[in-house]
């Protein structure tokens, strides 16, 4: 189990669950600020109303809807397939595990199956994701924090090769439309494979180049230990996952959790953090790049020859039989889970996005209030969101 | 974990008068509803977080269910007057109607469950409204869940489901003095001049009727 | 007035260089346009890894992105405009100082994109602010974007000071401020800014015949409302 010890909800207070009322102490008004949605720090269009104490939050109420696409709505108009190019532009750093979340949910729905291969090209590429998703993440926080840029460049770097390979594979960098309800859309070359593992021989390096210049930084820890502290308990409770979870102490991933795929193949630790904080998440992203890269060089071994598409999978006419399902993979900012209702017809009667940024930034209010307003920016860095997985 | 059949005994044991019936699920994926009535949602909503201990709401979101139009062919049964053998009388004659009527649809809110103590889960659970003008409300459930907060804002704000007790219940996505339910099944968007260089179908009807305007009032200024 | 090059190119073998204010201060200006950091959607990220190690905007120029407008002289429109932020875009436009141009990168922000149904999308930005140079993609690749910016430069590098052709804060007459469009009830009031965005009327098929169909076998009409 998720042995983290956490005190079930039963034994709690009423309201418990609730952000608390802040005061302000001294005299004088309340300055109320609405950081964004044209900010430099907020990751996208997005807003907070926040109420300040002289610098101390009182008050914090995040803004949605700058970026709402009506993703949803679309989906309804367009068949099952059609939509698959849609859910790149959802959590738009990762759009390998956007895919792939919307690829599973179908297979659940229709049950269809992946060829063994086809699952190794969605882990190998699915870890490459997360592993380029975490370093930007981490990038991004570190130039909030104000280092002007010099993380995110190494960052971005890594993810320049990692984007190569993605380009090599799909024929874009970024919107790749790669999945395929029943595997993948094109299979990986030799070559292919021998680049890849090149470029995986060399990421170790870089996250140990990460880990020696910023993780005992004096300036990083300063920062951001003790800052933004998530109870464990009240982060169950308001649907928290991913590294946000795990670095509150709860022993929840998804990839070990369902099991999905083929991920119980693979040997890979689950980090956890001790302190909750900012640090601790992190730490956890750090950790969990080195853990993807252990997945990819299993994966990388161990893949074999075949087909990467079910044969029995139908391309033209598809018409999932009715029912619902809802499917979720372990995404590099949460849970991600798509939920579909087919009423027989070529497009499901209702399409549904589970965005963990959204759901992730529940709890937002709860870590800001009572810190600066500087560190509010950092806390939300923390959190990791996308803008177009939160507004879709 | 329990099937959906032991959990609504569970649940009928421990919250007496609950009405929890079984949606079944036709597809593959196996992933049975319960349907709650609204009156007892919120104890039977403890009751799964505390006793069963589903603690992590996962999902939250609305599904509008339209009104049918039903037509259905009914055998009735009419006393009418006839004359047999020169004689007026009262003879019953069954005739079959076919009959037009509008079942009244409704707005549901679909939830999914997951236990992070127990490794279970999904658990699928349904409210649905009166109807989908005005029995529109339903009890939220983000005092048992605080996940549910933004998501039964966002079924709020696209849906019009008003969820009762919820702290802060205002549109989530769209700007507040927006009108309408966008992800309604009947909603119609604003025309808002959408050019297409190939137009077809409604966009082209709406630009041939943009058109007509634009010459009506050249026309017009022309004359006057 | 310009200078003929083989003039110059002779002179310059003296040691005298011989060029006009307008290419003087189009020079200035072109070799420094600071971009304003505004990234909306997914464009922002392609637009990122532009200014990141590999591809390296500041080398034409874009040194610095300045998060606030008033510093800022371009205004990378990254990403889908939607209509909940469009008055916020048309007020950041305003609040920049002239000379300001803006590029629309990527097919959301020329015309709203592949999210184009959309109650909540605004069919492409230059309904209300003028744009100066579009990007198509989506997300359009770095290089793109690097054309884009040297096709802006080639722009401010042809934009004369004086005469009929003048950009727009040299002319008295020109509309300055764009006017910002509210919250209606069901849409943005008002939908576009008739200055800056002719409705186009078009229509196709025979419809002055009185078929409206399109017959992509047959050749097509097509109309637009300026009478072209």
């Amino acid at each position: 189990m998720s042995g983290s010890g956490f005190v079930q909800a039963k034994d709690k207070p009423e309201g418990w669950n609730r952000p608390p009322v802040m005061e302000p102490d001294g005299e004088g008004e309340l300055l109320e600020v609405a950081m964004g949605p044209h900010h430099p720090s907020t990751h996208g269009v997005f807003r907070m109303d926040v109420a300040l104490d002289g610098e101390r939050v009182i008050r914090l109420k995040p803004v949605f809807g700058y970026l709402h696409r009506n993703h949803e709505k679309l989906g309804e108009g367009m068949s099952y397939l059609g939509s698959m190019p849609f859910t790149d532009r959802l959590d738009y750093i990762c759009p390998i595990t956007n895919n792939w979340a919307y690829a599973l949910a179908v297979e659940k729905l229709t049950g269809q199956e992946v060829p063994e291969r086809a699952e190794y090209l969605r882990v190998i590429l699915g870890e490459l994701t997360r592993f380029q998703n975490h370093a930007s993440s981490i990038g991004f926080l570190i130039q909030e924090m104000g280092a002007s840029g010099t993380p995110l460049m190494y960052a971005f770097r890594e993810r320049e090769k990692i984007l190569d390979l993605f380009e090599a594979l799909t024929g874009a960098r970024m919107m790749v439309n790669y999945m395929r309800f029943g595997g993948c859309r094109v299979d990986a070359s030799a070559a292919w494979m021998d680049a890849a593992r090149k470029v995986v021989a060399a990421l170790p390096g870089f996250v140990d180049e990460m880990d020696r210049l910023l993780s005992t930084n004096e300036i990083l820890m300063a920062r951001t230990q003790g800052i933004g502290i998530l109870r464990p308990e009240l982060a169950v409770n308001a649907g928290v996952t991913g590294p946000m979870l795990r670095a509150s102490g709860v022993n929840y991933d998804i990839r070990k959790v369902d099991g999905y795929g083929i991920y119980n193949r693979f040997n890979f630790r689950v980090p956890l953090g001790d302190h909750w904080d900012v640090y601790d998440r992190y730490m956890i992203r750090l950790l969990e790049m080195r853990e993807s890269i252990g997945i990819l060089e299993q994966a990388l071994k161990d893949i074999p020859a075949g087909p990467v598409m079910d044969p029995k999978a139908k391309l033209r006419g598809f018409r999932p039989k009715p029912g619902e399902a809802y499917g979720r993979i372990e995404a590099p900012k949460g849970e991600l889970g798509f939920y579909l209702i087919s009423d027989g017809g070529p497009n499901p009667y209702r399409y549904r996005i589970r965005p963990p940024s959204l759901i992730n930034l529940t709890v937002l209010e709860d870590m800001a209030l009572g810190e600066n307003v500087a560190d509010v920016v950092l806390i939300f860095g923390s959190v990791d969101i996308v803008l177009g997985e939160v507004d879709r | 974990m329990k099937t959906v059949e032991e959990i609504k005994s569970a649940i009928e044991a421990a919250v007496p008068g609950a009405g929890v019936e079984i949606v079944p699920n036709p597809s593959v994926s196996g992933q049975h509803s319960l349907r709650l009535a609204p009156s007892h949602a919120i104890a039977v909503a403890t009751y799964l977080r505390d006793e069963l201990l589903f603690d992590y709401l996962s999902n939250a979101t609305g599904v509008d269910w339209p009104d049918k139009e039903v037509t259905e062919k009914v055998k009735v049964t009419r006393t009418v007057t006839k004359t047999v053998d020169g004689v007026e009388k009262a003879v019953e004659e069954t005739v079959e109607e076919t009959r037009r009527r509008v079942q009244p649809g409704c707005l549901e809110a679909v939830y999914h469950l997951y236990s992070v103590a127990k490794n279970e889960g999904p658990l699928v659970i349904r409210m649905r409204t009166g109807n989908r003008t005005d029995q529109v409300e339903l009890p939220s459930l983000t005092p048992v869940w605080r996940s549910a907060e933004f998501q039964e804002r966002e079924i709020f704000d696209l849906f019009g489901i008003v969820f009762t007790g919820h702290p802060d219940l205002r549109r989530l996505l769209m700007w507040n003095n927006f009108k309408d339910h966008p992800m309604r099944r009947d909603y119609v968007e604003p025309d808002d001049f959408e050019y297409e260089p190939t137009a077809h179908d409604e966009v082209l009807k709406r630009a041939q009727a943009h058109r007509a305007e634009a010459e009506a009032a050249g026309r017009e200024g022309a004359g006057a | 007035m310009a200078v003929e090059s083989g003039l110059k190119i002779e002179l310059g073998k003296q040691g005298v260089f011989v060029t006009t204010i307008e290419e003087l201060y189009n020079w200035g200006r072109r070799s420094s346009i600071w971009p304003m950091q505004f990234g909306l959607a997914c464009c922002a990220i392609e637009m990122i890894a532009t200014t990141m190690a590999r591809y390296d905007l500041a080398r034409f120029g874009a040194e610095i992105f300045r998060p606030s407008p008033r510093q800022a002289d371009l205004m990378i429109v990254s990403g889908t405009v939607t209509k909940k932020m469009a008055p916020q875009v048309v007020r950041l436009y305003n609040q920049m100082a002239e000379p300001k141009y803006v590029i629309a990168m990527g097919a959301c922000a020329i015309s709203g994109g592949p999210f184009k149904q959309g109650y909540n999308v605004l069919k492409g930005i230059d309904r209300y602010i003028p744009v100066d140079v579009h990007i198509p993609g989506c997300p359009p690749r770095p290089e793109a974007l690097m054309h884009a910016f040297i096709t802006l430069q080639e722009k401010i590098d042809g934009q004369h000071l004086t005469g009929a052709g003048r950009p727009r804060y040299l002319d008295a007459e020109a509309q300055g401020e764009f006017p910002v469009p509210v919250f209606g009830a069901h849409d943005l009031e008002p939908a576009s800014n008739p200055g800056v965005w002719p409705v186009p009327i078009v229509i196709q098929g025979s419809g002055a015949k009185g078929q409206g169909t399109a017959n992509h076998k047959e050749g097509r009409e097509i109309e637009d409302g300026r009478g072209n």
